[in-house]
C-alpha cells in the first residue's frame, strides 16, 4: 500500500524554510508521499536535498523529487501578468510537488506536463525486514 | 533575485576590481555519472597536461571538490582566459550502498562510499555561491527532466551565475541533444564527448563567451 499525503500551500505558508523542509521531510520519512500545492523556492530545493543528505541512513535512503510548474516562456504576457498578480496576493501557489521516499518511489518521469510515478515492487515488505533487522541489532 | 544579482556583483569588484578576467572558479555541476570528472581531465590533458580526476563506471566516483589552479586556455584569436577548475561530486537526492553492492563492491566498501557521497553532496551545494561560472554536465543519453537538473539550474540562475550546458557522451547512439535543448531553450546546449573530445574547440570557444 502507498500513501499520499496532501499538504496544502496554507500549511507551509507562513514557514521558515528550514521548518518547510524539514516538515517535508517529516512525512517523507514516514513512508508517505507528499503532494504540496505550490512548489519551494530555488534554494528551499538545495536545502531539501542538503537536509535529505545529512540524514540518509541504514533505513531513509533519500527522496525522489519531481515539480510541474508552468513554464514562464510558454505563457503569454496576459497569463504571466495574472500569475505574478496571483503571486504577490497569494504566494506561490502554482504548480504541484511531489516527494516520495526513495525505498517506495522507484522514479518520478516528468514529460515535461505529466507525471509518472513508479514504485518499488514489494518495498513495503522490505522496509519491514530492514526495520526489524536494525531493532535487533 | 535583486540581493542575488548585488551579491554575484560585490564577489565579482572584490576579486576583479579592475575588470580583467581573469582567475575565474569555474565549476563543474551536474548529477552523478554525467562526465564531470572525464570533461575536467580532458580540459586538464588539453591545457596542462595532465589529468586532475579519477573517473569511474561506478557512479559518486567524485566525493570532494576537486581544484586545480590556474588553467589557462587560448581561444584562436589569442586570447586567454585564465581559471580555477572545480570538479564536483554529482548532485542526488538519493543514495543507496546496495546500488553500489550490484556493482561489484564490497559491503564495508559500499556503506563507506555511500556515506561519503552524501557529504560530498552538501558540500557541492555549499560551493555553489562561491562560482562564477558554471558548465552542468549532463548525460546526453539519459531523461533531462530530472528534478536534480532543474534544481542546479535553477539555483545557478537565481545566484546570477552564468551557465553553460554541456550534454555529454554524444559519442553514443541514444545521445538526443534536442531533447536536452527543449527541456532548457532558455540556455546555451552543447553536445560533446569529453571521453573523445567530440566538439571541444567549439566547447572552447563557449567558455570565452560565457566569462564576458
Amino acid at each position: 500500500m502507498v500513501t499520499f499525503q496532501f499538504v496544502p500551500y496554507a500549511e507551509i505558508e507562513n514557514l521558515t524554510s528550514v521548518k518547510r523542509v524539514n516538515k517535508l521531510l517529516n512525512i517523507v520519512k514516514e513512508d508517505k508521499i507528499v503532494i504540496m500545492e505550490g512548489r519551494l523556492s530555488k534554494e528551499e530545493e538545495a536545502d531539501l536535498i542538503e537536509i535529505t543528505m545529512e540524514e540518509i541512513s541504514p533505513w531513509f535512503k533519500g527522496i525522489e523529487l519531481s515539480v510541474i510548474y508552468p513554464e514562464k516562456h510558454r505563457l503569454d504576457s496576459m497569463q504571466k501578468l495574472r500569475g505574478a498578480f496571483a503571486h504577490l496576493l497569494l504566494g506561490d501557489r502554482q504548480g504541484l510537488t511531489i516527494i516520495g521516499p526513495a525505498s517506495i518511489v522507484k522514479k518520478i518521469e516528468k514529460n515535461p506536463d505529466k507525471i509518472e510515478l513508479f514504485t518499488k515492487e514489494g518495498s513495503s515488505r522490505y522496509r519491514k525486514k530492514v526495520r526489524k533487522k536494525i531493532r535487533n541489532s | 533575485m535583486v540581493k542575488g544579482f548585488f551579491k554575484t556583483l560585490f564577489k565579482r569588484l572584490s576579486v576583479n576590481p579592475f575588470g580583467t578576467r581573469n582567475n575565474f572558479k569555474l565549476g563543474l555541476y551536474g548529477p552523478p555519472n554525467g562526465g564531470k570528472s572525464t570533461l575536467a581531465n580532458r580540459i586538464c590533458l588539453d591545457w596542462l597536461g595532465e589529468e586532475m580526476s579519477t573517473v569511474s563506471h561506478i557512479a559518486h566516483e567524485t566525493r570532494e571538490i576537486n581544484v586545480k589552479e590556474q588553467v589557462s586556455i587560448k581561444n584562436k584569436k589569442g586570447k586567454e582566459l585564465t581559471f580555477s577548475l572545480v570538479d564536483t561530486p554529482g548532485i542526488a537526492t538519493k543514495i543507496d550502498y546496495e546500488d553500489f553492492l550490484k556493482k561489484g563492491l564490497k559491503k564495508l566498501e559500499a556503506k563507506k562510499r555511500a556515506k561519503e557521497a552524501t557529504k560530498g553532496v552538501i558540500e557541492a551545494i555549499k560551493w555553489l555561491d562561491s562560482m562564477d561560472f558554471v558548465i552542468v554536465v549532463l548525460d546526453g543519453t539519459k531523461d533531462p527532466y530530472s528534478q536534480v537538473n532543474i534544481t542546479i539550474i535553477g539555483n545557478l540562475q537565481a545566484r546570477n551565475i552564468p551557465v553553460l550546458i554541456a550534454a555529454n557522451k554524444v559519442d553514443l547512439k541514444k545521445a538526443n541533444i534536442d531533447v536536452v535543448k527543449a527541456a532548457f531553450p532558455q540556455y546555451e546546449v552543447l553536445g560533446i564527448s569529453a571521453k573523445y573530445g567530440k566538439n571541444i574547440e567549439e566547447f572552447y570557444e563557449l567558455l570565452f563567451k560565457l566569462a564576458k
